[in-house]
């Protein structure tokens, strides 16, 4: 029942997401852009930050910046379900909460998935090198962090009713996540980073992420590095999952 | 069917730095029969649409306990959820769905299987006046039509409790009296039993058993339609005269009417309660015409909220929609 519930509204979700074609475009376009405008910058710095190809070093951190983005604002789609008194309408129905977060979650995972493909796909085609099978557990990587910021994305959303409250919420937890977790430039001693920030940086476990993401690409798997990025998706991953739960389950929101 | 004992809910709201407390509903006690059709009437604000929320288990409520559909708000809501059907009172569905689609999926996730869903859902567009509308966006139908649809949705599954939160606001008359007819037949065909809120006092008189009124988040009246217009008494005549002077006297002819009551005259402005106007005004125009008073206007005006409310709570309707 519980499946089947998510099914139905993870169907309608893809539904109206695939008949408004400029998302599609503009989910496909996104990392198409970031490659070709942003990789062409980076390539110069390779050498410095010690990579050997410049692709393999950078579709990672574009991967977790995908997953983190791509679903961190998800929120926003959901206010406005709610205004149009959709939210309210399935939770008169005996549908699972869960299930109704669930639906959602699976939604923005979906074309995480989609997008993460394409972008790994470009990356081969302007000559990145390296382990498919690490790719593929990146991109699960991806999709898992995704599925945790589209389900806190959509809890806080549904506690606040309002996009004017989620969107300086949103934006003050995405930037500092930016700039710490080394998503386009890594930051440690090695690329010149001054060590106050390092040890800032430690605690934003999306840096974790990232450097497990690029070791798998380079086909590196039973390393710390990745044991501990893997780690920290799943706690990202679970605690995301609660959050929403609990909040989709409250009854009197 | 609805059992509800001292149900209350109060919000926590904002105003300006400080925060208050609202109460919208203060403590109701509601007892609704099966097979009955029960009208909630109250002005905007007066806490419907929180009780409703409350007893269709959206809303938690802050004290009381209450019964649904047989199975307890608090520590039941799946059950209560499973019997019930609610039309709220701003919309169902995604502007850009297909209505059809809206319609399926919303049975789908009451466990009821496609075909069924599809079959009961066009046989209610039908009924509902939405011949065609399937497979159109809720974007480009009419608020009315809009309307119809969210009532369809809420009545997919043949809920046996239906709530409808004022489910005629937007419809044109004629579309209005079809859907009175089709809240009738909820009950006389499918035994549904119904709790409806509405503004309109001719509404909750053509369709309702009994009437709750309801005001600041108190019920102050229930009863058959026919003892609360009983109590309101009749229909109110109102006379505009030509010249001051004759006030005295019409005031006179108008307290001779059978039955009437609250007759009061305000400088060139007669009013008077008669249990009847159609068959009181031709005796009275004569009478005028025999005393030989010129009227610049008549107006007879039917007994509405406003005047049940004047009634029951002894002042007027803070505002009218
Ligand atoms: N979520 C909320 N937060 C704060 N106050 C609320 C909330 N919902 C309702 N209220 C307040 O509770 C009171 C009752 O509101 P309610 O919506 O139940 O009225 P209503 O009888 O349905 O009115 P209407 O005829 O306008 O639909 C109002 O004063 C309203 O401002
Ligand atoms: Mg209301």
């Amino acid at each position: 029942m519980f499946f089947f519930q998510t099914w139905v509204i993870y169907r309608r979700q893809m539904r109206l997401a695939l008949r408004n074609p400029v998302w599609v475009i503009i989910g496909l376009a996104q990392p198409i852009l970031y490659l070709c405008l942003f990789g062409p910058l980076l390539k110069p710095l390779t050498a410095q930050i010690g990579a050997l190809n410049a692709y393999t070093f950078f579709v990672p951190g574009l991967l977790i910046q995908l997953g983190l983005f791509g679903a961190l604002f998800s929120g926003f789609g959901l206010i406005s379900e709610w205004r149009q008194g959709v939210i309210e309408s399935e939770r008169v129905t005996p549908a699972s909460r869960a299930a109704l977060l669930l639906g959602r979650v699976l939604r923005d995972v979906t074309s995480l998935g989609v997008q993460g493909i394409v972008l790994v796909a470009l990356g081969f085609a302007f000559g990145m090198t390296g382990s498919i099978p690490g790719m593929i557990l990146g991109l699960l990587i991806t999709v898992l962090l995704g599925g945790a910021c589209s389900a806190s994305s959509n809890a806080l959303a549904l506690t606040l009713k309002s996009e004017d409250a989620l969107a300086p919420i949103l934006n003050s937890i995405a930037l500092p996540v930016l700039l710490l977790a080394g998503i386009l430039l890594p930051i440690s001693i090695k690329t010149g980073a001054p060590e106050w920030l390092v040890v800032v940086s430690d605690f934003m476990p999306i840096k974790y992420l990232v450097s497990a993401v690029r070791e798998l690409f380079t086909g590196d798997f039973f390393t710390l590095i990745t044991m501990w990025g893997c780690i920290w998706t799943v706690i990202l991953f679970a605690a995301g999952l609660w959050f929403g739960t609990r909040t989709f389950r409250k009854d009197n929101v | 069917m609805i059992h509800a004992r001292g149900l209350a809910r109060v919000f926590d709201t904002k105003r300006g730095r400080e925060k208050v407390a609202v109460t919208a509903v203060g403590g109701v006690d509601i007892d609704v029969d099966e097979g009955e059709i029960v009208g909630f009437l109250g002005p905007n604000g007066a806490g419907k649409t929180t009780t409703l929320r409350m007893l269709t288990t959206l809303l938690k409520p802050t004290r009381g306990t209450a019964t649904v559909a047989g199975f307890d708000l608090a520590t039941d809501p799946l059950n209560v959820r499973r019997n019930i059907g609610y039309v709220s009172q701003s919309g169902s569905t995604a502007m850009t769905a297909r209505a059809g689609e809206e319609v399926i999926d919303h049975a789908l996730l009451y466990g009821i299987s496609r075909d069924r869903a599809e079959k009961r859902g066009k046989q209610l567009f039908e009924q509902l006046d939405l011949d065609g509308m399937w497979l159109r966006q809720p974007k480009t139908m009419s608020g009315g039509q809009r309307r119809r649809l969210d009532i369809a949705m809420g009545l997919v599954h043949d809920p046996k409790l239906v709530f409808l939160d004022e489910p005629t606001t937007g419809l044109d008359p004629q579309a209005r009296a079809n859907l009175w007819t089709h809240i009738a037949d909820l009950r006389n065909k499918l035994g549904s039993t119904v709790f409806l809120t509405t503004h309109y006092l001719d509404e909750a008189d053509a369709l309702c058993d009994r009437i709750l009124v309801i005001d600041n988040g108190v019920i102050v009246a229930s009863d058959t339609p026919d003892a609360l217009k009983r109590q309101v008494a009749g229909d109110l005549i109102e006379l505009l005269l030509t010249q001051k002077s004759d006030a005295t006297a019409v005031l006179k002819l108008a307290k001779a009417i059978p039955g009437a009551t609250k007759a009061t005259s305000d400088g060139l402005v007669v009013t008077v309660r008669v249990p009847s106007a159609g068959g009181e005004l031709p005796p009275l125009l004569r009478a005028l015409e025999k005393a030989k008073v010129t009227l610049a206007a008549i107006e007879v005006r039917r007994p509405t909220l406003d005047d049940v409310f004047l009634t029951m709570t002894g002042r007027s309707l803070r505002e009218d929609s």
